[in-house]
């Protein structure tokens, strides 16, 4: 490594412990910010000799990032960015901390693909899902397939393991050297009615989807959620155990199982791993507070309410909405979601835009109850289990109330 | 489609009793939460006791021409354009407006109505419903939109989010659904337009939950009234009053 880069790396790792000591954060992102303002080229630097998966997606990239590393994990170190930090900043700080390591596993947020593709010359790239997430800064749906498409095709040596069941993930991956395809289900069908390629209608029965227009279609997939797990390319079939809820985490499961065989480990030996992952930066994590369990859900965009209601219990559920800069500052998302799911169960809502919340759920017939705060929810329900929802930063406010739990 | 009309349930207000209401295109052009309007439009019917029959009408299906109220959302350039070829085509939503049928448009959709826009860097055709056109502005206009509005439709200002590119500019045949009070709209002076049953506005996604009078005013065009029993709207004006508020700070 060059000297230039070797004080940036040290400086790097300095600046995250002192964010850390200072209670700023857990300076994920603050460190690399100042090493890549010492050395721009320092995460290419940190990235080579190591063997890189990158996980990239509207939903599931930070918990099939933690289920990837831990899967690689069977071969050695493993650098990863598992606090969700996933822009070049963070990519910078996880490695500098890792020190050496064969491998690294890493998050990126989609708008950065191809960017840090260029940077870490990675072995794999998997290609989740995209859909509509914080438009009024986020490139809109089919802009983002077609930058993906471009990355792409810029590094036909990259093998990519792309999800078979979004339509914009397959046309996105059109331009990729090789793809390995999984099946992991898609609850969510809003943003691929119309092809990305030629603007026909895109048809759908049982789980096949096609273009009625032109020969897009829903590729053969290799790696098969079935059930409680999972089949992979030779046929056979591996029960998934996870500590971690709802159908959608088998298929992360899936994907980082595939992820890790383009690394040659087999997936009966990455299979047990998986259940070592319990919580991802306090998503799923469990906390007793007076008798209450408090279970946190992070929900960013309509496909991730869709699964959080799906993982969630039946069971006295707080809401919790804001609209900061992290979250997008437009709230009309929220009629994109249909909430009737919570029907029946006591509904309680916070957050900066509760009010907006309301409005929708009174259109939903979902009868609530609006509170100040966490603790408010808290002394509102009965002893037992509580259900948080919440979206970006008001996740992150009240992973705060409850101390920064992971 | 049938034209039959059936005795409405609860409070009599005249008029046919069925309301109509037709979501054109949600498979092109519904980005930003659209499906609001139709859902706050039905709900609000429903409220006063008129029942409403909803439909929604997909890009390869023909546009039925006897409903009471066409919704038309936002989208990307690519739909957008296409959206308004095949209503070209189509004409089913031209000879509703000669019926006097009700068209409330957001966005991309509001675009559509005039004579012409731009989308992906080529200009388009619209449908010639309004007389305005639209062009590229020199930035996009993201951010909350609020405005006083034409004071003949008689509610108060308009609450919304706006995200496009485009700006619009209005013919004599129009006039501007509000004088602008933050934000941008058409051109940041004037915002959105009307003209008989037809109203388009940049508030885009759904406008209708934070502008309940607004929604009101459609019903009442559709059924031809003129005012509905009042409904409890706690939450809708605590959301205007705090977006009102955090416009002023």
């Amino acid at each position: 490594m060059p000297l230039r880069a070797k004080v940036a790396s040290s400086v790097s790792r300095t600046a995250a412990a002192l964010s850390r000591a200072a209670g700023r954060g857990d300076g994920s992102v603050i460190g690399g910010w100042i090493g890549l303002k010492i050395d721009p080229e320092l995460l290419a630097h940190l990235a080579a000799g190591r063997a890189v998966a990158l996980v990239s997606g509207t939903n599931g990239k930070t918990t099939t990032t933690r289920l990837a590393a831990a899967a690689v994990g069977v071969l050695g170190r493993v650098a990863t960015n598992s606090y969700g930090a996933n822009m070049p900043t963070g990519h910078t700080s996880a490695l500098a901390k890792a020190g050496t390591t064969p491998y690294a596993v890493l998050e990126v947020d989609e708008h950065y693909l191809a960017q840090v593709l260029e940077a870490t010359s990675p072995r794999v790239v998997a290609l989740l899902n995209l859909s509509r997430d914080q438009l009024d800064r986020a490139k809109e749906v089919a802009m983002m397939a077609q930058l993906w498409q471009v990355a792409l095709a810029e590094h036909p040596e990259v093998k990519v393991v792309a999800n078979a069941d979004d339509p914009m993930v397959v046309w996105a991956a059109a331009t990729a050297g090789a793809v390995s395809w999984f099946s992991a289900g898609q609850r969510w069908h809003d943003d691929s009615w119309v092809c990305p390629e030629c603007g026909s209608a895109i048809e759908r029965s049982d789980d096949q989807w096609w273009c009625a227009g032109c020969p897009l279609r829903r590729p053969e997939p290799e790696w098969v959620v079935d059930e409680d797990g999972v089949i992979d390319p030779t046929g056979a079939w591996h029960k998934v155990t996870l500590q971690l809820p709802g159908q959608v985490n088998i298929g992360n499961a899936a994907t980082a199982l595939a992820v890790a065989a383009e690394f040659g480990v087999r997936p009966v030996d990455a299979v047990s791993r998986l259940a070592v992952v319990t919580s991802v930066a306090g998503r799923y994590a469990q906390v007793v507070r007076n008798g209450r369990t408090i279970r946190l859900l992070l929900a960013k965009n309509p496909a991730s309410w869709l699964e959080a209601f799906d993982m969630a219990e039946q069971a006295p559920t707080l809401l919790s909405i804001n609209a900061r800069d992290p979250d997008g500052l437009d709230t009309s998302w929220l009629f994109d979601v249909d909430f009737s799911p919570l029907r029946g169960r006591q509904v309680l809502i916070t957050g900066d835009r509760a009010f907006d919340l309301a409005v929708r759920l009174e259109v939903n017939d979902v009868p609530f109850l609006h509170v100040p705060s966490l603790n408010a929810a808290i002394s509102s329900v009965p002893p037992g289990r509580l259900e948080v929802i919440a979206n970006y930063t008001a996740f992150q406010d009240i992973r705060a109330e409850l101390d920064r739990v992971n | 489609m049938s034209t039959e009309s059936f005795p409405a349930i609860g409070p009599s207000i005249g008029g046919p009793s069925v309301l109509r209401l037709v979501w054109i295109y949600p498979d092109l052009l519904s980005t930003y939460g659209d499906r609001g309007n139709l859902l706050i439009l039905a709900r609000r019917a429903q409220q006063r006791g008129i029942p409403v029959e909803l439909t929604e009408i997909r890009s390869d299906q023909p546009v039925p021409q006897s409903a009471d109220i066409y919704l038309i959302g936002g989208g990307e350039d690519g739909p957008q354009a296409l959206a308004a070829q095949r209503l070209r085509a189509d004409t089913g939503l031209h000879r509703a407006v000669d019926q006097g049928s009700v068209i409330f448009a957001v966005c991309a959709g509001y675009q559509l109505l005039g004579t012409s826009f731009f989308a992906k860097g080529t200009q388009c055709t619209g449908l010639e419903l309004l007389d305005l056109y639209s062009d590229r502005g020199p930035s996009r206009a993201v951010g909350e939109l609020a405005g006083d509005i034409d004071p003949r439709l008689g509610v108060p200002p308009l609450s919304g989010f706006e995200n496009h590119g485009g700006r619009t500019h209005l013919g004599n045949g129009v006039s501007p659904l509000a004088r602008v009070t933050a934000g941008v709209g058409n051109d940041g002076a004037s915002e959105g337009a009307w003209r008989g049953n037809i109203l388009g506005t940049y508030a885009h996604g759904p406008a209708l939950a934070r502008n309940p009078a607004l929604a009101d005013l459609l019903l009442r065009w559709a059924i031809g009234a003129a005012s509905l029993p009042p409904l409890n709207d706690l939450w809708a004006d605590r959301l205007r009053a705090e977006r009102m508020a955090a416009i002023r700070t």
